[in-house]
């Protein structure tokens, strides 16, 4: 795909963030929706294409009142918002629609309205993994740690690391769910939910959501707020079983993902100013580090240990507070997208000073699928 | 009623040869004929290189801790804490399994440990591989 040539034009989360025991799931992704199309000064009708995941496109559209001409329903998990901006700016530059509104949203905590996630016993998942004990992604997404752990040196310690770092930004951001600073021994002594995982290294559960519009580059400049490009996209995905991963040792998705995007925007990790890495529970940023090629995966627990990535280091990582501080309502990716073009915008409320080029970096199921969007705001 | 039990797999066509297998006491894989390439969980080809030319075969039924959670949250037919966990078995797949005849301990549970099958009959259709400490 060319780069820049399309570009977020509108971007919102809901009205409220956290706990909403007032709105069903389908009313949370019109909030988002239609804070978006005010964010870009947009009516409903503007739009003639759309995605989502989890529901269905048809669902949402006509709960919506939109008529599209191109839809998405890719649900890989969390990042499926991230494959939708991607879908979305080829579909854009091949002229199927203009004007795409993304939707997520989630009444995780709440539990109104929320779709429900079926295993079936004879699907495989049912048959090679349901029947060992898993329930929650607690249960699952942990289990690849400690092979990671022992193949490349990481210690217990600098993955608590992970968690207390994601505090001290969450900290600067009004919107945070968990705002109180932690240390490394308040996460090692914190309730274990999945050895070697505590609560405080697994992530918030939540409602909330939100939404992206992207068009042509070209229009940009017609639109209130600051645009910010797509410079660079890749996607992939491995397996829904966790057991089934080429290897623990890194993730295959990631490996695909992360690279197509760099090589598409045509950057070196160096030009990086800001990154997301997904973060549903505290060794997703330590594959992300290593299987973007930011460094090798033995020295991943030693930089973020070293407060690399913490408010004034070299690699500020998560910035909102992540998964693990700011909020999870179940599918995290669209509020890594969020931060992510609210740095690009210049507005986010622990801004990177003088930011230029964002890497987002989400990952869907238990290392399932992942989604990479390289933002700049300079075309 | 009694105690809500474990999930319980459902076969279907293309894996009853692996709980036939297990029903007989047999953990049983499945090779290439074409590439050699032993693969799971079972599938009537080769992911390798799309050969339909594929054997069952019984496996030794050992291996190595490749990895594992210790999950201290309820689950139906489980008492927490309990390890789930992944085992390498000796023809090279991986798969989920529980670990048994062990203590649910860090301590216990040694990355890379050696492992045997340990067969649990669930009922007269389905019986799971989960496996144990080697012995020896």
């Amino acid at each position: 795909m060319r780069r820049n040539q399309v570009a977020v034009v509108g971007a919102a989360e809901t009205t409220e963030l956290g706990v909403i025991p007032n709105t069903s799931q389908i009313q949370l992704h019109a909030d988002a929706a239609l804070n978006a199309i005010a964010d870009a000064g947009l009516k409903l009708s503007d739009i003639d294409g759309f995605a989502t995941a989890v529901e269905t496109p048809q669902q949402v559209a006509h709960y919506l009142g939109i008529t599209p001409t191109w839809v998405d329903g890719t649900s890989v998990g969390g990042c499926s918002f991230m494959l939708h901006v991607r879908h979305a700016a080829a579909a854009i530059e091949a002229g199927l629609c203009k004007t795409v509104l993304i939707t997520h949203a989630e009444s995780g905590k709440s539990n109104i309205g929320r779709t429900p996630r079926m295993v079936g016993p004879d699907s495989l998942n049912g048959q090679f993994e349901l029947p060992y004990g898993v329930t929650t992604p607690a249960s699952m997404f942990p289990i690849p740690v400690l092979r990671y752990m022992k193949t490349h040196g990481i210690t217990h310690e600098q993955i608590a690391m992970v968690a207390v770092v994601q505090r001290e930004w969450a900290a600067k951001n009004p919107r945070a769910t968990m705002k109180t600073p932690i240390t490394v021994a308040d996460v090692l002594n914190s309730r274990m939910i999945a050895y070697p995982f505590r609560i405080l290294q697994c992530c918030l559960v939540t409602d909330g959501g939100g939404a992206l519009i992207l068009t042509s580059a070209d229009r940009a400049g017609d639109f209130p707020n600051k645009p910010v490009y797509i410079l660079g996209t890749g996607e992939s995905v491995e397996t829904p079983m966790v057991s089934q991963m080429q290897t623990f040792d890194s993730s295959r998705a990631f490996k695909v993902a992360g690279p197509l995007a760099f090589k598409e925007a045509g950057i070196t990790h160096k030009d990086v100013d800001h990154l997301m890495i997904y973060d549903a529970f505290a060794h997703l940023p330590l594959y992300g580090l290593g299987d973007l090629g930011f460094m090798p995966h033995e020295e991943t627990g030693k930089f973020i240990a070293s407060g690399h990535t913490r408010p004034g280091g070299k690699l500020p990582l998560n910035t909102n507070g992540g998964g693990l501080s700011y909020m999870h309502s179940g599918m995290y990716g669209m509020y890594a997208l969020q931060e992510s073009v609210r740095q690009m915008r210049g507005i986010a409320p622990a801004q990177v000073p003088g930011a230029k080029i964002s890497v987002c970096h989400g990952v869907g199921g238990m290392f399932a699928a992942s989604g990479t969007i390289i933002f700049t705001n300079e075309r | 009623m009694a105690e809500p039990a474990r999930a319980k797999p459902k076969p279907t066509p293309e894996t009853q040869h692996f709980w036939d297998g297990t029903q007989a006491n047999e953990l049983r894989l499945q090779r290439c004929d074409a590439c050699a390439n032993v693969y799971f969980p079972p599938r009537p080809f080769c992911p390798s290189c799309a050969s339909r030319k594929v054997s069952v075969f019984k496996a030794s039924g050992t291996g190595r801790l490749y990895s594992y959670v210790i999950h201290h949250r309820p689950a139906p037919g489980f008492t927490p804490p309990y390890a789930i966990a992944v085992v390498e078995l000796d023809e090279g797949p991986r798969m989920m399994t529980n670990i048994v005849e062990c203590p649910q301990t860090p301590e216990a549970l040694e990355l890379d440990m050696k492992l045997e099958v340990a067969f649990e009959k669930l009922d007269d259709k389905i019986t799971l591989p989960l496996f144990r400490p080697a012995k020896g």
